[in-house]
Parts: C-alpha cells; sequence; structure tokens
C-alpha cells in the first residue's frame, strides 16, 4: 500500500523537528530513510505508525487519510530499535499478542505463530523467553510480531543497529527476502549508508528534518545533489578539496593543481568551490597527475586504502587493488579521473 | 528488566567469604532470640515470683483461644476483623496505586504536576493530626464504629505511599513496550493490564505484604474509630487487656502478643525476598 506523507511537519512544544516534509512511498516498495542521528528518522516513523500525531499536515495510507487514527487502527507493523519484546511473555505469545488482542481462536493463533515463525527460522524457540535468545533471535522474533497480522505496511527503525556485523549481513538480506514475499510497503529507518544502499529499492536522505535527495541508491551515488550527501554515501567516504574557480577550471590554492572541469564554464573566476573525489577516481587511472605524500595506509583484503597529503595540505583518500611497493612516508604521483569529480558551491549545491 | 534483584542478590555473596558475616550477625541477633524464645516459654509456663526460671507446663495463659472471657469479645472473631481488615486495605491500596501510578507515569493528563505534588506531600503529612476531624466525619456519615469506615480510612492514609512507589516502578518500564502495544492492536487498558503491569509484579508484590503488614499492626486508627466489641481488631483487644485495672491477667497478654505476631512472622518467612524488592526500584522517582 502506498504511503504518503503531505506537507508533514512536527514540532515538540516549540522546537520544530520536520516542517512541511512530502514522501511518498510506493505500493510494494522499500525506502531507507538515511541520515545523521537526531534528524527526525525516527520522529518520521512514529508519525506514520500514529505514536506521534502530526502537528499540521496529512498521512495517506493508499487513498485512505489516516492522520487522526489511532496507531491501534492503522495495521502498521512496527520493529523497534530496542526489538521492544514483551519480557513476561514467551516467544509464541509474543508473537501472538497482536492476534490476541483481536479475540481471534487460540487455535487459529497457533498455526500462525508457527507459520511466521517459520518464515523466520525461529520455530524451535517459541517455548522461550526474550531474555533467553540472542540479539538476532530476538530481531527475528521483533519481525515475526510486527509481520503475523498481514500489516499494510512495514516499519523498521534501525533493526540490525544491535547486531554483530556477520548477523547484520545475513539479517539484511533475511529482512530483504521477507520484504519480497510478502509484497509489503516498507520503511527502513537507518544511519548506515551501506544497509540503506543494500536493502532497499529508493533512498530518502534527511538532514535537520529535511529530505535533502530521494533517489535509487547508484543514482544517488552517482549524482548527489549536495556535498552532504556525497560524504554521506559511499565507503570509504568521498574527500573534498576547497579550491576557487579559474577560467573553467578548479584550481587549488595559489598556483597549485589546475583541474579543467566541465561543469565549471560560466562560473565567475574566485568562486569558492569545494571539489569531491571518491576513492575509486584517485589512483592509476585517471588523466591528470596529483603529487602528494602517502601519510596513511591500510590493507582490506582485497584492496589497499591511502590517505595522501597534497603540497597545500589537504588530503585525498585513494582506493586501489592490492600493491606493496607503497608505504606511508612515500612521494607519489598518482591520477585523478576528473570527469567523474563533483563540484560543490559553498553552500553544498552541486553545480 | 527480567529479574533484576534475584541476579544482584545472588551475585553479591561471590567475592568474600560469608561465614565470619554470618556468625557476627548471629552474634548480634542472638538477644532477640533469647527474647522470642522466652517470651513463648512463658506464655506456656508458670513462674515463681523473682525467679527467672519457668517452673511448670501450663496453658493456662492460652485459655483465651477456647474460652471467652467476660467483657470481652470472642478470640475468633477479633482474629476474623484483623484479617478482613489488613486485607481490605491490601486491596484497596492495591488497586488504586497501581491505576494512580501509572496514569502519574505515562498519562498526560491535566494538572499532573499538581497531582505528584500533592501526593508527596499527603505522604509527608503525619495523619494522627486529623484523627479527630476523622472521626467527627464517620460520625457524621455513619461509618463511625464500622470496619468500612476504618479500612477506608487507613487505606487512604497508606495511598499516598503506594502511589508514589508504583508510580517510581513504572518510571522503569521501557516507553517501547507500550508503543509496541498499540501499534499491535491493543487499548490503552490492555497494554496496562497485559504488558505493563506485569513488569512490575514484583513491586506490586512487595506493596501488598507492605499494606497487609501495616494494616495487621495499627492500632491508633481502630482504637479510635472502631472500637465496638463486634468491630474490635486484635491490636485494639491486646491494649484492651491491659487497660482493665481490675482483672489485669499478664500471661494472657503475653500470649496475645505472641497469638498476635505469629502471622506476621509467617509472612516474613515466606515472602521475604518479595518485600526487599521495594527497596529495589521505588525510589527513583
Ligand atoms: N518527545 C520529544 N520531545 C522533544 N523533543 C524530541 C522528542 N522526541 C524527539 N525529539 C527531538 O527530535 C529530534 C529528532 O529526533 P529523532 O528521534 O527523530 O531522531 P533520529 O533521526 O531518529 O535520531 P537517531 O538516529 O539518533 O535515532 C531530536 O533533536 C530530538 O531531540
Ligand atoms: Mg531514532
Amino acid at each position: 500500500m502506498r504511503i504518503l506523507l503531505d506537507k508533514f511537519s512536527k514540532s515538540f512544544g516549540s522546537t520544530n523537528i520536520i516542517e512541511d516534509m512530502n514522501l511518498e512511498v510506493g505500493s510494494g516498495e522499500m525506502l531507507a530513510l538515511l541520515g545523521p542521528s537526531g534528524c527526525g528518522k525516527s520522529t518520521t516513523l512514529f508519525a506514520v505508525c500514529g505514536i506521534h500525531r502530526p502537528t499540521s499536515g496529512r498521512i495517506l495510507f493508499g487513498t485512505r487519510d489516516v492522520t487522526d487514527l489511532p496507531s491501534q487502527e492503522r495495521n502498521v507493523g512496527v520493529v523497534f530499535q530496542s526489538y521492544a519484546l514483551y519480557p513476561h511473555m514467551t516467544v509464541e505469545e509474543n508473537i501472538g499478542f497482536p492476534l490476541m488482542v483481536r479475540r481471534i481462536a487460540s487455535a487459529d493463533i497457533k498455526k500462525q505463530v508457527a507459520d511466521i515463525a517459520d518464515l523466520v527460522h525461529i520455530g524451535d524457540l517459541l517455548g522461550r523467553r526474550p531474555a533467553q535468545l540472542s540479539g538476532g533471535q530476538q530481531q527475528r522474533v521483533a519481525l515475526a510480531r510486527a509481520l503475523i497480522r498481514r500489516p499494510d505496511v512495514l516499519l523498521l527503525d534501525e533493526p540490525l543497529a544491535n547486531l554483530d556485523a556477520k548477523l547484520r549481513l545475513e539479517m539484511r538480506s533475511e529482512i530483504r527476502r521477507l520484504q519480497k514475499e510478502t509484497g509489503i510497503t516498507a520503511i527502513l529507518v537507518t544511519h548506515d549508508q551501506v544497509e540503506a544502499m543494500s536493502m532497499c529499492d529508493r533512498i530518502a536522505i534527511m538532514k535537520s528534518g529535511e529530505i535533502v535527495q530521494i533517489a535509487t541508491p547508484s543514482e544517488m551515488y552517482k549524482d548527489p545533489r549536495t556535498s552532504f550527501v556525497a560524504s554521506f554515501l559511499g565507503n570509504p567516504p568521498i574527500s573534498f578539496l576547497k579550491g576557487k574557480a579559474q577560467q573553467g577550471a578548479f584550481v587549488l590554492g595559489e598556483n597549485g593543481l589546475c583541474l579543467p572541469i566541465a561543469a565549471l564554464s560560466g562560473i565567475p573566476d574566485g568562486t569558492t568551490l569545494s571539489l569531491g573525489v571518491r576513492p575509486e577516481h584517485f589512483g592509476t587511472a585517471g588523466g591528470i597527475p596529483v603529487e602528494g605524500k602517502v601519510v596513511f595506509a591500510e590493507t582490506q583484503g582485497r584492496e589497499n586504502l591511502y590517505d595522501v597529503v597534497l603540497p597545500d595540505g589537504s588530503v585525498l583518500r585513494s582506493i586501489q587493488p592490492v600493491r606493496d611497493d607503497v608505504k606511508p612516508g612515500d612521494s607519489v604521483r598518482w591520477n585523478l579521473d576528473s570527469a567523474s569529480t563533483f563540484v560543490f558551491a559553498e553552500d553544498g549545491r552541486r553545480l | 528488566m527480567v529479574e533484576k534483584p534475584q541476579i544482584s542478590s545472588s551475585m553479591v555473596s561471590a567475592n568474600f567469604s560469608s561465614l565470619p558475616v554470618i556468625l557476627l550477625l548471629g552474634l548480634f541477633s542472638l538477644p532477640l532470640l533469647v527474647m522470642y524464645a522466652y517470651l513463648f516459654i512463658d506464655t506456656i509456663s508458670d513462674t515463681e515470683v523473682g525467679s527467672l526460671i519457668p517452673s511448670e507446663f501450663t496453658l493456662r495463659h492460652w485459655s483465651f483461644l477456647w474460652e471467652t472471657k467476660t467483657g470481652k469479645p470472642n478470640i475468633w472473631l477479633v482474629t476474623l476483623n484483623t484479617f478482613i481488615f489488613a486485607s481490605c486495605i491490601t486491596g484497596v491500596i492495591l488497586i488504586v496505586s497501581s491505576m494512580a501510578g501509572y496514569v502519574l507515569s505515562r498519562l498526560n493528563v491535566p494538572a499532573r504536576g499538581f497531582f505528584l505534588a500533592g501526593v508527596m506531600v499527603l505522604h509527608a503529612f503525619p495523619s494522627v493530626t486529623l484523627i479527630i476531624a476523622i472521626f467527627i466525619v464517620l460520625q457524621w456519615i455513619g461509618l463511625y464504629n464500622s470496619l468500612i469506615g476504618v479500612i477506608l480510612v487507613k487505606a487512604a492514609v497508606e495511598l499516598p505511599l503506594g502511589i508514589w512507589l508504583m508510580k517510581g516502578f513504572y518510571d522503569t518500564v521501557p516507553w517501547e513496550i507500550e508503543m509496541a502495544g498499540t501499534v499491535d492492536g491493543a487499548s490503552r487498558f490492555t497494554v496496562w493490564r497485559r504488558l505493563v503491569l506485569p513488569q512490575i509484579k514484583p513491586a506490586v508484590m512487595a506493596l501488598g505484604l507492605f499494606s497487609f503488614l501495616t494494616g495487621w499492626s495499627e492500632f491508633i486508627m481502630p482504637q479510635v474509630l472502631a472500637p465496638g466489641a463486634k468491630v474490635q481488631v486484635l491490636s485494639v483487644y491486646l491494649a484492651s487487656l491491659i487497660i482493665d485495672d481490675n482483672n489485669f491477667d499478664f500471661g494472657t497478654f503475653k500470649a496475645v502478643g505472641v497469638f498476635y505476631v505469629v502471622p506476621v512472622l509467617i509472612l516474613y518467612v515466606f515472602f521475604q525476598k518479595h518485600l526487599m524488592n521495594i527497596y529495589g526500584g521505588g525510589s527513583k522517582g
């Protein structure tokens, strides 16, 4: 079912957290709300499930206006960041609770719980209590409880934040599989860009209560609208060089590096700019030689990561296939692929 | 959240030897033990004047159990009254404070701050100063010399503490549990009854015991508000034994005292673990 936030605003007392947000999530789509801590992701999510009333604006599920509907009547499944399992109930009672409050016959509940437990692979844990489960198992229970009454909408608030790296990888594909299998519309809140990129159809990047850009993961990676978006996506992250425009080129420092860049035609000379260079665009390939000194090298197994300090003090990151010939302290002359760089104005806008 | 008290109590003893502590505590509590033992022995024996050693066994002092003394109510009626009194107080306190505590902890009611402060003040207020006023009020509405009247008064006096304790325990229950409950489709009442209340069950147990014991030992209110023979409770009965100058019977007095304290001891033995819970999380406001 489609979710539509129409001019949604939320304030607590006199502090405005979110102002006039418009967001549409297509039916069956999984959307990531990505943003730094405190930007209002959970607030948005809580408004969608009815825990917070919007200060103004409308929330629609399909064509139905649910703005004033209490959360009991919205039919949303929520997985909370802390899972919020009921500690005094067994796994079976936890998962069955949404059905129990609807007064469904207990034989039916038992059967449905068994079905959904198999779906998330916890069929053999039904008799345990939450405290006797590992983090990943608790997470599955929370997921099963959210899914059992076939909600129209599934909301996930940083569901993987408490898991270890391997389990996180596993659960990522697990959640995505379940979402696709059930065809449910889902919103995933996260501040982990890898999670957002790997699990979701589209990403909405938020910054202090506003959505900065909505796009598919690859579009957003290739075509960030602001320097904030560019810095948020990509691991290792993008590096920025500060410079000025000069005759259609980006000039670093006094008479340092000069990069001719197509996007700069028509920009007045002397405009302050920043240039975003992703680590994969600085290395052995590319057209423009850049000299610098390696100050940091790190191997990630298949690839090596280098930090290179340029003569004017700014730092470029480079990621390259493993090589043994470069060590910290070495002077290098590597190439920069100027066509793949992004130029941003002083206020962060992409040019 | 789950079973905090048990975990902490079982871990404390792990890193030092407990034997010297037990010995020391045993030594210090010895006088108390001796006193209790002597009290009991004294009720089933006769002692020569001036001597400390009992000289002969007798059940004379316990005769109040099977024969009603002239001018005194039947002991079993009195015991039943005490039991009803303490149980009803417990029931009222548990029901009211478990609901009021939840409201004060969670719901956005008007004048919530005022209520919180008011409860605090009421708790600190010495209720004895009100007793004359209460006496007059009860007489006015016809509840003087009735169990209901004194039950209501005693429960009301104990409520502020109960509400405050319950609120403290509710404050420790995570909000997410309630959020999860409402999105799962449960009404606010179901959320309270099925999800939140079970989280603070140990505290409810503790408060219940606490209230029962307070009710059981209460003297001044029943004495003033319900002294009549039909509604007398044990503490009043006990006091009447020594107030009566004509047939002053110290042996019976001691035996009734033992009789009075035995239920309390039994409760302590069985429920002391629950009673300790009240010190575990209730102080957070
Ligand atoms: N009940 C509340 N009263 C007042 N302010 C609140 C309340 N809840 C949240 N806020 C504020 O709203 C802002 C957004 O909070 P929110 O929980 O949505 O952040 P978030 O994006 O989910 O962050 P995180 O990634 O850390 O969970 C924060 O600045 C927070 O302080
Ligand atoms: Mg959050």
